[in-house]
């Protein structure tokens, strides 16, 4: 009895640590959570915080007096005269007449505060009005990316200002008269990748990703959907259906690098196929997805209960029918579900793409399948390398278009889930 | 015509031949009195007709697509004067490459020798000779095997059961497709790594300490001999698989414990999808945060405390690794320690004991298993991680085990020398193959054992 009691004394002490070591144990779970959603709100803010900026540009308006004389043109409407003439010359002495105090030894001085592609702008307004010429116009340039980041982050840390103090006063003086000043991006979005920072954009990254994505949706939704309605449905129990399987599960872990490898064994050396262009990338990728769509099919299939199947086979379906007509109408939402994040997954791939040599430096958007292309996450991928901080900038600026991406994929995904997928 | 544009013309066919062969089942019915009395519904029949049209015309695509190339490059080299013939396979690939230059306009063709000049006029010529030859051979596939089905049309005929054991051979062979595309893997990484080991010997490059695969780019040149020994690489790549599994095991396996034992539906709810999210991030994101935050970072908190630290730390790229590994060990963990029977817990916590004595002593003991499992897939994602390493971690291979010195992985090395333009033949090329084959040897036999643990345990439950 006393024995017993003693027991029950010894559990009753030990309970206070015992709960103690409870609530420790529960704070250490709530820690790790802490610390991974800390790391993700660490991401997305150290991204959006770094990228913002890359959604402005800085532009200078000028009243641009379009002398013939100045620039050495008579005639608007000729090719040759028109990539003879200088347009740098009305440009710089437009800002010139913005600043007062200038003097004819600041010209080098201002000249550098305009971007080196203003004149083409001008040239190509001109070329598209050739009346303009001998008018005065008032139109919008962007500036030089040196300006650019002054503009944007002159009390940064980090950022080095390449302007002299001369240039910075001039820029603040042009900036509080709303002479420079900052807007939307649009540049941005329309345009390649270039040398200029400012004039670099992502559209040639877009429409390359989308030329990839299109290969690699049209031939590893079907050819995945086939291969799980085979090994659901058709598929008979021997050594031969378990090496398949054996081989997609293995194929589903393999590090997304070693497909490059066999893009640019296979693809490029053994078929002789050109670098570079979307075809080969959505092979290679088509190859790296398909695993994830295929187990991803066979689970919706598997989710078609049998009922369903005795029926259309009692109404005397064949086989065939019965998949055709009955489980796979009823499997496609779990099929689109899986291969939508699938293709998110394919979106976001970096490495196997620059094995094949996707990581070239293409100015011009790709028109077609067969065209060298860059994609989105190898254009972050190049940006992320340079040296330039306004290059940084535009690198997170693309993540956000990036992420905007997947999200909205993922989104669709869940959305399509919910709203179509029936719980038997 | 372009192999995308002959694709879309040989879907317009394959339509075409159903339309003839639906018309033709149903003359062929009229006399008999319907439909009724043929075999198989017309929807069979044009669906016969469309498939016989397609599939040889398809092939033929294909195979024509993958293989012109190749031929058109053999036969341009072929067709070159003796003295201009390449010697080496990396010799082949620069002329080839300055005869489409000068075929694509690139480079004007009175900057090149006359023969290189006349064999892109070949080129050009050759391109223009097997687009015709594709689309003529193609169409004429097309039709001809499309007219061959629509005349062996008859009532008798059961065009249902054709149909169908053809999609069943289609379908067999997407699913087939899987081992070929291992077959692929294993032979392009197979052939270019016998190479390399033909001018490296096998103890160098598992036994060596040094790797600088700078090699001579022209014979008389003076450089390093270049040195392949793989073990700087592979404990750079241990070491930051090793940085990523400390940050990710405690952190994964811990919000798992939480999220199943602890929380409540609506927390779960939330939080789930958020960790989630973290696995959906591309690696080229997390490889721009490590190069570009964590490791000034902590270079930056190395230096306030008076230590150095290389501005391409091991430990940015491992911790970074490690954050994106989490949501991966969580819900794997979370899978296992939800498929331990309820009973367990129920007897233990009947007989008095707390929660985190009965997740501590019971069930993680019965869950060890799953979990040793997903933690060895965790490590196989880490070795192969690409993105990250290649933007946060250096290129000089370092034997250390110091996580604030630069080192350098197996994945870092195959990208570094595959990008860019590269001879094919050059030790330092073969020597990414070599690396390849290792590194998919590593992956895969962490995978196989690691699925087969999990499915072990998997068994003793259920």
């Amino acid at each position: 009895m006393t024995d017993q009691h003693s027991q029950a004394e010894l559990v009753r002490q030990s309970l206070k640590a015992r709960y103690r070591k409870e609530r420790r144990f529960r704070a250490y779970g709530i820690i790790a959570i802490a610390i991974a959603l800390a790391a993700l709100v660490t991401l997305f803010a150290d991204i959006i915080g770094k990228g913002y900026t890359g959604f402005q540009k800085t532009t200078v308006t000028l009243n641009v007096d379009l002398d013939g004389e100045i620039m050495y043109l008579d005639d608007a409407t000729d090719k040759r005269q028109l990539k003879m003439a200088d347009f740098v010359e009305p440009l710089v002495l437009a800002l010139m007449k913005e600043i007062p105090d200038a003097t004819e030894a600041d010209r080098d001085a201002i000249k550098d505060l305009i971007n080196p592609y203003a004149s083409v702008t001008l040239r190509e307004a001109l070329e598209a009005n050739p009346g303009w010429l001998g008018t005065t116009r008032t139109m919008t340039f962007l500036t030089h990316t040196d300006v650019d980041v002054y503009v944007k982050h002159a009390g940064d840390e980090g950022y080095s200002i390449k302007l002299n103090d001369q240039q910075k006063a001039w820029v603040d003086e042009l900036e509080s008269r709303g002479i420079v000043d900052t807007s939307f991006n649009d540049v941005f979005f329309s345009g390649g990748d270039s040398r200029d920072p400012s004039k670099a954009g992502i559209l040639g990254a877009v429409v390359g990703s989308l030329l990839t994505m299109f290969v690699t949706l049209a031939l590893s939704f079907p050819i995945g959907v086939a291969a799980a309605i085979y090994l659901e449905e058709f598929a008979p129990q021997n050594k031969f259906t378990d090496f398949i399987e054996v081989n997609i599960n293995n194929l589903a872990a393999v590090p997304s690098i070693i497909f490059g490898l066999l893009g640019l064994a296979v693809f490029i050396n053994l078929f002789g196929m050109p670098r570079s262009v979307p075809v080969v990338g959505g092979l290679v990728l088509t190859l790296m997805t398909l695993p994830t769509i295929i187990i991803s099919s066979r689970a919706a299939i598997k989710s078609v209960p049998p009922s369903i199947r005795e029926a259309a086979e009692g109404m005397g379906a064949s086989k065939m029918q019965v998949v055709l007509h009955h489980v796979l109408p009823l499997a496609m939402p779990g099929m689109l579900t899986g291969s939508i994040i699938g293709m998110a997954q394919a979106l976001g791939e970096t490495a196997p793409l620059l094995l094949i040599g996707m990581v070239a430096f293409i100015v011009d958007v790709p028109n077609g399948f067969f065209d060298s292309a860059t994609v989105l996450p190898v254009q972050v991928f190049l940006w992320a390398g340079s040296p330039e901080l306004a290059f940084i900038e535009r690198a997170s600026a693309a993540i956000m278009v990036l992420l905007a991406f997947l999200i909205s994929m993922n989104a669709l995904a869940i959305w399509l889930r919910k709203r179509l997928e029936r719980r038997w | 015509m372009q192999p995308a544009n002959l694709l879309l013309l040989t879907v317009v066919l394959a339509i075409v031949a159903y339309g003839f062969g639906y018309a033709r089942s149903r003359t062929l019915a009229t006399p008999l009195g319907g439909i009724r009395h043929l075999k198989s519904l017309p929807f069979y029949y044009g669906a016969r007709a469309s498939l016989w049209c397609a599939i040889p015309a398809l092939v033929v695509l294909a195979l024509w697509a993958a293989f012109q190339g190749k031929v058109i490059q053999t036969l341009v080299l072929g067709s070159l004067p003796a003295e201009l013939a390449p010697g080496s396979a990396g010799e082949a690939s620069l002329l080839l490459s300055k005869i489409s230059n000068v075929a694509s306009g690139a480079l004007p063709a009175g900057f090149v020798e006359a023969p290189i000049a006349e064999a892109a006029d070949r080129l050009e010529a050759l391109r223009e000779q097997s687009r015709m030859l594709m689309t003529a051979l193609v169409v004429s596939v097309a039709v001809l095997a499309g007219f061959l089905g629509w005349l062996k049309i008859r009532p008798k005929l059961n065009a249902r059961v054709q149909v169908e054991s053809i999609l069943k051979w289609l379908f067999f062979s997407c699913a087939a497709l899987a081992i070929l595309t291992t077959v692929g893997i294993i032979f392009s990484v197979a052939f270019e790594t016998f190479r390399f080991f033909g001018k490296v010997p096998f103890t160098e490059f598992f036994f060596g300490s040094q790797w600088s695969p700078q090699t001579a780019l022209r014979a008389d040149q003076v450089a390093a001999e270049g040195a392949f020994g793989m073990i700087p690489l592979f404990t750079g790549t241990l070491l930051i698989s090793a940085i990523a599994m400390t940050v990710a095991v405690p952190v994964g396996l811990m919000s798992a414990i939480y999220l199943s034992e602890y929380a409540g539906k609506r927390v779960r709810g939330i939080v789930k999808p958020l960790l989630e999210m973290l696995a959906g991030i591309p690696t080229v994101v997390y490889g721009f945060f490590a190069a570009l935050t964590v490791a000034p970072f902590i270079s930056d908190l190395a230096a306030s405390i008076g230590i150095e630290a290389s501005s391409q730390s091991a430990l940015a790229a491992g911790a970074v690794m490690g954050i994106m590994i989490i949501p991966f060990v969580s819900s794997l963990s979370d899978d296992v320690i939800n498929a331990v029977p309820q009973s367990l817990r129920d007897g233990s916590l009947a007989l008095g004991a707390t929660q985190s004595e009965t997740m501590k002593k019971v069930i993680f003991p019965a869950a060890l298993p799953g979990i040793m499992g997903g933690i060895l897939l965790a490590v196989s994602r880490a070795i192969g991680e690409t993105m990250i390493v290649v933007m946060a971690a250096g290129l000089a291979a370092n034997l250390t085990a110091n996580p604030l010195e630069t080192v350098t992985t197996v994945t870092v090395q195959i990208v570094t020398l595959l990008t860019g333009d590269q001879e094919f033949d050059s030790a330092k090329t073969l020597a990414a193959f070599a690396l390849g084959a290792m590194l998919f040897i590593a992956t895969l036999l962490l995978n196989v054992i690691a699925l087969k643990i999990v499915r072990k345990y998997r068994e003793q439950y259920d």
